[in-house]
C-alpha cells in the first residue's frame, strides 16, 4: 500500500501543481516541492524496515490483465529503497534548481517533473515485467516534454533524439519481455509477465541470448554505454537544469538497476556467455568518453560524457556479478546521482548567470565568484574520486570485483581514474584559475551562490561524504538484495567465462 | 430461410439503420431542416448501437446463406455504427455553414453504414460486393459533398474522381477473382475456396483466384504497394469524410478480409503467405517513411493508416502459425484502437475546421497546447496512441501486435515492425512538438457556437475510452476474446 501511496503522491501532486497555476504562477513550484517532501518522509518509513530474511520489505499484487497473467505487482527491498531515496531526495533538489529558472508555464512544468518522477518509482518497484514496461515509457514522455519545451537552442532536435532512442530501443525490450512470458507459456502452459515466475522460465539457448540482448539495449541505451550514448550529450546540453539533474541523478540509473535487477537473472546463462562483451564495452565506455569529455568546449556536453564514462564503471560492476562488484555498482549509482547532478546545476547555474555554457570564453571566475568556484572544486573532486567521497568508495569496489572477474579489463578501467582526474582538474583550471576572462559574453549577472543554492549543494555534500566515510549504512541496505540475487543466479562467477 | 418475423431479429440493427435512411431521405423530401435530419441520423445510428450492444450475447446465425450474425459481425456492427454516429456528430458543425443543400450528407451516411454493416455480417462474396459497393458509392458522394460549394476549403471533385476509378478497378479485381472461383465450385460462400484444388485446376489457379480477390482488397485498405490514392483522397476530402473512409471504410473491409482468409483458409498455400508478408512489410515501411516528407496533417494520417493497416496485416500472417485466437483478437483489438485513435485525431482537426477552412496543415497547430490545452490535451493522446506509447489504447494494440508475431515467430516482420514505429515515432512528436511552440503569429480557429458543443462531448468520450482501454483493458479484452473465437 505504501508504494502506492508514493506514487500517487507524485501523480497527484504534479496534477495539482498544473491547476494551481491558475492561482498563481509561483504556486506550481511550492506545491512540487510540497509533493517530493511529502513522498521522501513516507519513503522514511521503508528505510528502518527490516526485511525478514527474503529481502523482500514490502510488496502488493493485485490483478490487472487476467487474459495475460498480467497483475499489478509493486515491491521493494534493499535495492529499490536506496534507489527511490536517491529520486527523492534529487527530486528536491530538481525542484530547487528550477525554483527561479523556469519561470514560464511553471504549472505544466512542475506536472512533467513530477511525472517523471513518479514513473521513476515506478520502475524502481514493478516486479511485474508488463506494468515494469510501462513505467518505464511513462517517464520518458513527461521528460521528452521538459527538454522539448524548456530547453535551450537546439531542443527540438535533442528531445526528439532522446525520445527515438530510448523509445525504439524499448520496444526491443518489450519483444524480450514477450519473449519471455511465451517460454513460461511453454514451459508452464500459462501467460505470465510475474518476475518471480519468469525467473523460473529455462532461458537456455539462441533465443535466450537474443531476449537478453533486447534488455541488454534498452538497458544500456539508457546507462548509457557504448555505442548507443550518442542521445545522452545532446539531451543535456539541451535540457533545463532540473532536467539534467533527473537525467543525470535518476534517469540514467534506471538503467542499471534494470540491468541488476532484470538483464542477468532473468538470463544468467546468456549474460555469463555475454559478461565479456559487456565489460569490453563498459572499458571502451570509460575510456573512450573520458577522452572526448576531454575534446568539448561545452560545459554540460562534457559533463554528459563524463557521466557515460562513469556509468561504465556501473556496467563493468554488474557484468562482474559478484558481492563486491555489485556493491560498487549501487554505490556508483549512488553517488554519480549526487556529483553528476550538482556538476550539471553549477554548469546551469553559470549558464543562467553568463547565458554561454562555453568554456573558451570563460576563466578566472576563482576571483569573482569564490563559492562557486569551490563547490565546483569540490563536485569536481568527488566525480574523479578522490578518497573520502563517495564515488571513490563505488569505484574502488567496482574494480575490487571486477579484478576477481578479468584483470585485464581491470587495469584498462583504472586507467579511467587517470582520466577522470585528468578532465576534471582542466576544467577547473579553465574555467576557475588563471586571469579573469571575459570574450563574449554579458557578466552584469555573475553573482555568487545565494544561499539557498549554498543550502542544496551543501546537502548534497554532505551526502556525499557520508558516502566516503561511512558507506556501510548504504551498502548494509543492499547487500541482502544482492546476496539474494548471486544465489538466484548459482553464484555465477563471470571469471570463469571471462578471462580473455 | 426467412420465414417468420422472428428471423428477422437479428438483422435489427441493419433494419434500423436502414429505416434511419428512409426516414432522412423522407424528412428531405418533405421539407428540408438540417437540424432535424441531423438529429435524426444521430438517434438511429445510436439505436443501432444500442441494440447490437443488447444482442451481443444471444445472437449466433446464419441468415440466409449470405450474413452471418455472430459476436463478432455484432462487435463490428457496433463500432460501425458508434462510429458512425460519432461521425455524424462531428459532421454536423463542419458542414453547418456549407453554402449548398446539406441535407443529403446524412443521408449518404447512413447509407454508407448499411453498406459497413453488411459487410462486417458477411462471409459470401455476394454480400460482400453487395455492402462493399453501397460504402463505396456513399463515399463517392460524401467525398465530393462540397463540390459546388464556391468557398469549398479542399478539391473534392479530384479526391472523388481519383478515388471512383480506383475503387472501381479494385472491385474489378475482387470480381474477377470470384469469377474464378465460381467457375470451377459453382459457389460464392467463402468456404467454397477450399474445395478449389480439388476441382482440377490446380493450386496456380487457386491462387491465382485468391491473389485477385486479396489485391483488389488490398487497394481498399490502402496497403503498399496499392496505396497511392490514399494521401490525395484524404487531403482533398471534406474531414468528416476523410475520418469515416479511414475508420468505418477500413475496419469494414479488414474484417472482410480477415473472415475470407480465415474462412478460405489461403494461407495454407506459402505464396499467400509470401505474398501477405511482403505486403505487410511493405506498408510498414512505405507508410511511415513516406510520412515522414509531409506537412499536412490529413496526408500523414493517411500514410500513418497505411503503416497501421500493414501492422494489422502482419498479425494477419500470425494467425496462420499461432495456434488459439491469439491472432485474431489482436486483429480485433487493434481494429478498435485504430478505430477510436483515428476518430480522435481526425475529430480535433475537425471541431477547428470547416468547410470553408480546414486546418490540416502541422503548421497551423503551433501552440495549440497553450491557447486551447484541453484540445491539445486530446490530439496529444491520440497521437501518442497512434504512436503506441503507453497508458493509451494504442500501446495494448501494439502489445497484442507483438504478442501474436512473437508465438508465431515472425521474427523477420518484427524487425520491420520495430523500425517502422521508430520512424513513427518522428512524425508524431513533430506534431506534438508544434503544439507546444509559442503562440506566434497565428490563425485564430473556427469558434463554433452552440451547434459544436456535442463535438467536444464526443471527444471527450473517445479520449476517455483511450485512456480506459489503455489502462485497464481487462473488460475489452475479455469481449474482444469471446468474439474472436466465433472467426
Amino acid at each position: 500500500m505504501i508504494l502506492i501511496v508514493l506514487i500517487s503522491i507524485l501523480f497527484l501532486g504534479g496534477v495539482l501543481a498544473w491547476l494551481s497555476e491558475g492561482l498563481d504562477s509561483k504556486f506550481p513550484r511550492v506545491v512540487a516541492l510540497t509533493a517530493v517532501v511529502i513522498d521522501l518522509l513516507v519513503m522514511m518509513a521503508l528505510v528502518g524496515a527490516d526485511p525478514d530474511g527474503s529481502a523482500w520489505i514490502v510488496q502488493l499484487n493485485a490483478q490487472w490483465i487476467p487474459r495475460f497473467g498480467i497483475s499489478f505487482h509493486l515491491a521493494a527491498d534493499g535495492l529499490s529503497v536506496l534507489m527511490m531515496v536517491l529520486t527523492a531526495f534529487l527530486g528536491i533538489i530538481a525542484v530547487a534548481s528550477a525554483w527561479d529558472e523556469i519561470t514560464e508555464r511553471t504549472g505544466f512544468f512542475y506536472f512533467n517533473l513530477l511525472w517523471t518522477l513518479a514513473g521513476v518509482i515506478g520502475v524502481f518497484t514493478a516486479l511485474d515485467l508488463f506494468l515494469f514496461f510501462f513505467f518505464w515509457e511513462i517517464m520518458l514522455i513527461p521528460m521528452y516534454f521538459i527538454i522539448a519545451i524548456w530547453g535551450h537552442e537546439n531542443k527540438n532536435y535533442a528531445a526528439m533524439k532522446f525520445f527515438i532512442f530510448t523509445q525504439v530501443s524499448g520496444m526491443l525490450m518489450l519483444i524480450s519481455i514477450l519473449v519471455l512470458a511465451y517460454f513460461h507459456y511453454v514451459q508452464f502452459g500459462w501467460f505470465s509477465f510475474d518476475y518471480f515466475d519468469l525467473l523460473k522460465v529455462n532461458t537456455s539457448g539462441a533465443l535466450g541470448m537474443w531476449a537478453m540482448l533486447g534488455f541488454f539495449v534498452a538497458f544500456s541505451t539508457k546507462l548509457p554505454s557504448f555505442p548507443f550514448h550518442s542521445w545522452l550529450p545532446d539531451a543535456h546540453s539541451q535540457a533545463p537544469t532540473a532536467g539534467s539533474v533527473i537525467l543525470a541523478g535518476v534517469l540514467l540509473k534506471t538503467g542499471a538497476y534494470g540491468l541488476i535487477r532484470f538483464a542477468v537473472p532473468l538470463f544468467p546463462e546468456a549474460s555469463m556467455q555475454f559478461a565479456p562483451f559487456a565489460m569490453t564495452l563498459a572499458v571502451i565506455s570509460i575510456l573512450y568518453c573520458a577522452k572526448v569529455a576531454f575534446a568539448q568546449t561545452d560545459i554540460k556536453r562534457l559533463i554528459a560524457y563524463t557521466s557515460i564514462s562513469h556509468m561504465g564503471f556501473v556496467m563493468l560492476g554488474i557484468y562482474a556479478w559478484n558481492e563486491q562488484a555489485l556493491q560498487g555498482a549501487v554505490m556508483t549509482m549512488l553517488a554519480h546521482g549526487l556529483s553528476a547532478a550538482a556538476l550539471f546545476m553549477l554548469a546551469g547555474g553559470l549558464q543562467h548567470r553568463i547565458h554561454t555554457r562555453d568554456m573558451d570564453h570563460m576563466g578566472g571566475f576563482w576571483a569573482k565568484v569564490p563559492r562557486l568556484s569551490f563547490v565546483a572544486l569540490f563536485f569536481s573532486i568527488a566525480a574523479l574520486g578522490m578518497p573520502g567521497l563517495g564515488n571513490f568508495v563505488g569505484e574502488f569496489l567496482v574494480l575490487l570485483g571486477a579484478f576477481q572477474a578479468s584483470i585485464a579489463f581491470t587495469v584498462a578501467a583504472a586507467f579511467g581514474l587517470i582520466f577522470a582526474s585528468v578532465y576534471s582538474l582542466w576544467v577547473i583550471q579553465k574555467i576557475f584559475h588563471g586571469a579573469y576572462r571575459n570574450s563574449n559574453f554579458d557578466d552584469t549577472h555573475l553573482s555568487d551562490l545565494s544561499r539557498r543554492e549554498m543550502f542544496y549543494f551543501g546537502a548534497m555534500m554532505i551526502g556525499l561524504i557520508w558516502m566516503g566515510m561511512y558507506p556501510q549504512s548504504f551498502l548494509d541496505m543492499s547487500s541482502a538484495t544482492l546476496t539474494n540475487l548471486l544465489n538466484e543466479t548459482g553464484q555465477l562467477i563471470f571469471a570463469q567465462g571471462s578471462e580473455l | 430461410m426467412i420465414t417468420s418475423f422472428n428471423d428477422l431479429l437479428p438483422l435489427l440493427p441493419l433494419l434500423i439503420v436502414t429505416a434511419t435512411s428512409v426516414l432522412v431521405m423522407l424528412m428531405i423530401g418533405i421539407r428540408r431542416s438540417y437540424i432535424t435530419t441531423g438529429f435524426i441520423t444521430i438517434t438511429g445510428l445510436l439505436a443501432a448501437t444500442l441494440v447490437a450492444v443488447s444482442m451481443m450475447d444471444w445472437t449466433n446465425q446464419q441468415l440466409t446463406p449470405l450474413l452471418i450474425i455472430d459476436q463478432y459481425s455484432l462487435l463490428f456492427t457496433v463500432v460501425v455504427c458508434a462510429s458512425s454516429m460519432v461521425l455524424a456528430i462531428l459532421s454536423f458543425p463542419y458542414f453547418f455553414e456549407l453554402d449548398d443543400e446539406r441535407e443529403e450528407y446524412f443521408l449518404l451516411l447512413t447509407i454508407a453504414t448499411i453498406g459497413a454493416i453488411v459487410m462486417v455480417s458477411s462471409n459470401h462474396f455476394v454480400s460482400t460486393v453487395l455492402g462493399l459497393e453501397t460504402l463505396s458509392m456513399s463515399l463517392y458522394g460524401m467525398i465530393a459533398y462540397p463540390l459546388h460549394s464556391a468557398k469549398s476549403a479542399k478539391f473534392p471533385l479530384e479526391a472523388s474522381f481519383k478515388y471512383l476509378v480506383l475503387s472501381a478497378a479494385a472491385s474489378a479485381f475482387i470480381l474477377f477473382g470470384m469469377a474464378l472461383i465460381y467457375a470451377q465450385t459453382g459457389t460464392l460462400s467463402f468456404a467454397s475456396v477450399s474445395k478449389l484444388p480439388a476441382a482440377g485446376l490446380g493450386d496456380a489457379y487457386t491462387i491465382v483466384a485468391l491473389l485477385m480477390v486479396v489485391s483488389g482488397m488490398a487497394f481498399k485498405l490502402s496497403l503498399a504497394p496499392f496505396h497511392m490514392w490514399t494521401p490525395d483522397v484524404y487531403e482533398g476530402a471534406p474531414l468528416p469524410a476523410t475520418a469515416y473512409l479511414a475508420t468505418v471504410g477500413k475496419a469494414a473491409m479488414f474484417v472482410v478480409l480477415l473472415r475470407f482468409i480465415s474462412i478460405s483458409d489461403a494461407l495454407s498455400f506459402d505464396s499467400m503467405v509470401t505474398v501477405l508478408t511482403l505486403i505487410a512489410a511493405a506498408s510498414m515501411l512505405v507508410g511511415n517513411l513516406l510520412a515522414l516528407l509531409q506537412d499536412n496533417l490529413k496526408r500523414i494520417l493517411a500514410y500513418s493508416s497505411i503503416a497501421h493497416m500493414g501492422y494489422l496485416l502482419l498479425a494477419l500472417v500470425a494467425s496462420h502459425y499461432v495456434t488459439g485466437t491469439i491472432a485474431v483478437e489482436a486483429i480485433t483489438f487493434y481494429l478498435i484502437a485504430y478505430v477510436i485513435m483515428s476518430l480522435g485525431a481526425f475529430g480535433v482537426a475537425s471541431v477547428i475546421s470547416s468547410s470553408e477552412k480546414e486546418f490540416d496543415s502541422i503548421k497551423e497547430y503551433r501552440g495549440l497546447f497553450w491557447r486551447n490545452p484541453l484540445l491539445a490535451t486530446a490530439f496529444i493522446a491520440m497521437l501518442l496512441s497512434l504512436a503506441g506509447i503507453p497508458l493509451t489504447v494504442g500501446f495494448i494494440g501494439k502489445f497484442y501486435i507483438f504478442l501474436s508475431a512473437v508465438e508465431a515467430g515472425l521474427w523477420m516482420l518484427l524487425g520491420v515492425l520495430v523500425l517502422g514505429s521508430g520512424i513513427g515515432l518522428y512524425y508524431y512528436l513533430r506534431i506534438i512538438y508544434r503544439m507546444f511552440m509559442p503562440e506566434k503569429h497565428v490563425q485564430p480557429y473556427r469558434i463554433s457556437g452552440v451547434e459544436g458543443v456535442s463535438s467536444y462531448a464526443v471527444l471527450a468520450i473517445l479520449l476517455f475510452l483511450l485512456l480506459l482501454f489503455g489502462v485497464y483493458p481487462a473488460p475489452i479484452m475479455s469481449i474482444v476474446a469471446t468474439a474472436s473465437a466465433f472467426i
